[in-house]
């Protein structure tokens, strides 16, 4: 009797723990990254290294998901990190063409598997900003910057914070959208000349 | 590149309707209508066609048709199949999609070798269809109607939901871009092309889902689900999902489960 007892909780608890096993848990991010890794190929120029994560790519894909801002002090830290990654040009020579800026604006090819080493890549500025009164086909993901130079002027401060936020977004919005146009070689130190003059040139388009 | 096929689409619009240029909103009415007028006649009757034709049609090393192809439903079942995908099958013990499952019937059923049927899966621009292309429009005009339903009742689908998850919203490249970059705030525009909020919009997510495959007016073809994830990777300037990849089965998975509910209306037409 007592044995048959003891049978019967032996085989509650056997179930329990079948059921425990069927259980379904979360894949974690290791899981995922390794499905991910295994489902992409080199194409042309974009290789799979580009899967690779940096600190601040890794963080922010984590507060996108959980909808969670980053912690004060690690949105600081990549903010302070970003900041120190930018090159200001050696001539001192912040302004260059806004012509030529306005193209690159316009542009927005690059780094694509569909362009090659060669390819001029553009800065796609309109995909995301209103910039001129001319160009009505813009996007809206980034604040208009139309008359940027008129409202900010052209103080050291102004054309330096303009040339950070060029190089590396991240320095003064840790989770920012817009690509580093400087840090990931996106853009030529010439070619953020150019965009420079476009968004502070009093004659340029922006201002106008 | 896309801002330029929109310019020349608004410029058309513009030109067609002779409305006066100003204001951003007018010419986003203009592409409205541009669109609305599109809907009379798609060209994507004329794939469905040809992919119900070769669906039936006795191909490959095995000399047989597709119509024992088991979609989800049971062999043979092709009616409202396409509105259950992805979904698990114990054949494979995998989750598929529509496109990897097609692939896996092709080399199943009529031995077709699986890299040669998966090497150029899409057509360029104003070429002929692939089968795959043609495949894929028979069997979605299938369910046009249907409400979405994707199951998430195995533990192998949830994995796909969650994995797709977070890959939607994982930053990666050297623009930094997720998936959530574009598709996951409401009211974003690339140039005036709206962007749907696929995470937190069931209506955008509903739209998405139901609505591709497409045929893509701007490039004289028929446009697979499989093909807009491509794209969107390319302009992400990420690499290349592999065609039917795990991965790719996560995101439509989780683009599908969003969209639970809501009718197919695919193949559509599209800018």
């Amino acid at each position: 009797m007592k044995r048959k007892h003891v049978l019967a909780v032996a085989s509650v608890i056997g179930g329990a723990i079948l059921v425990g096993c069927a259980t379904y848990t979360a894949p974690t991010r290791e899981e995922t990254l390794q499905v991910v890794n295994s489902s992409f190929r080199d194409r042309g120029i974009a290789k799979l290294d580009r899967l690779k994560q940096s600190d601040t790519q890794i963080a922010c894909s984590e507060a996108a998901l959980t909808g969670k801002e980053l912690p004060k002090d690690v949105s600081a830290r990549l903010e302070k990190a970003a900041l120190a990654t930018v090159k200001y040009p050696a001539d001192g020579a912040y302004l260059g063409d806004f012509k030529q800026g306005e193209r690159i604006a316009q542009t927005g090819v690059g780094l694509q598997w569909s362009d090659t080493d060669k390819t001029v890549a553009g800065g796609n500025c309109y995909a995301c900003h209103e910039l001129t009164s001319q160009e009505l086909s813009f996007g809206n993901i980034g604040p208009s910057l139309k008359g940027y130079g008129k409202l900010r002027g052209n103080s050291k401060e102004v054309v330096s914070y303009t040339w950070s936020k060029l190089w590396n977004s991240h320095a003064y919005n840790a989770c920012s959208q817009m690509p580093r146009y400087g840090d990931a070689n996106i853009l030529t130190t010439a070619q953020l000349k150019d965009v420079m003059s476009l968004l502070l040139d009093p004659n340029s388009p922006v201002n106008k | 590149m896309k801002g330029n096929t929109l310019a020349a689409l608004m410029g058309a619009a513009l030109a067609l309707w002779s409305i006066p240029a100003p204001a951003q909103n007018s010419t986003a009415d203009a592409i409205a209508r541009y669109r609305e007028l599109l809907q009379d006649g798609n060209p994507a009757e004329l794939v469905v066609a040809r992919g119900e034709a070769l669906w039936k049609e006795k191909r490959g090393p095995k000399k047989a048709s597709l119509e024992q192809c088991d979609l989800g439903l049971g062999a043979g079942v092709v009616k409202g199949a396409y509105a259950e995908l992805p979904r698990y099958f114990a054949d494979t013990d995998k989750v598929m999609d529509y496109e990897s499952r097609v692939v896996h019937c092709m080399v199943a059923l009529q031995g077709f070798d699986p890299a040669a049927v998966t090497k150029n899966p899409f057509s360029g621009t104003g070429q002929r269809q692939t089968d795959i292309e043609a495949l894929v429009a028979y069997v979605v005009e299938q369910s046009r109607g249907v409400p979405v339903k994707i199951s998430q009742a195995h533990p192998q689908e949830k994995a796909a939901h969650d994995r797709g998850k977070q890959l939607f919203y994982m930053r990666a490249g050297p623009y930094d871009f997720s998936c959530a970059s574009c598709h996951g705030v409401t009211g974003q525009r690339i140039r005036l092309q709206d962007l749907p909020n696929i995470a937190n919009v069931k209506e955008d997510a509903e739209r998405a889902f139901t609505t591709w495959p497409a045929y893509r007016v701007s490039q004289g073809t028929l446009r697979s689900m499989q093909w807009r994830l491509n794209d969107c990777f390319r302009q992400a300037r990420w690499p290349e999902p592999v065609f039917g990849s795990p991965a790719t089965v996560d995101l439509i998975t989780f683009l599908g489960v969003n969209a639970n509910g809501a009718k197919m209306d695919s193949p559509s037409i599209k800018r």
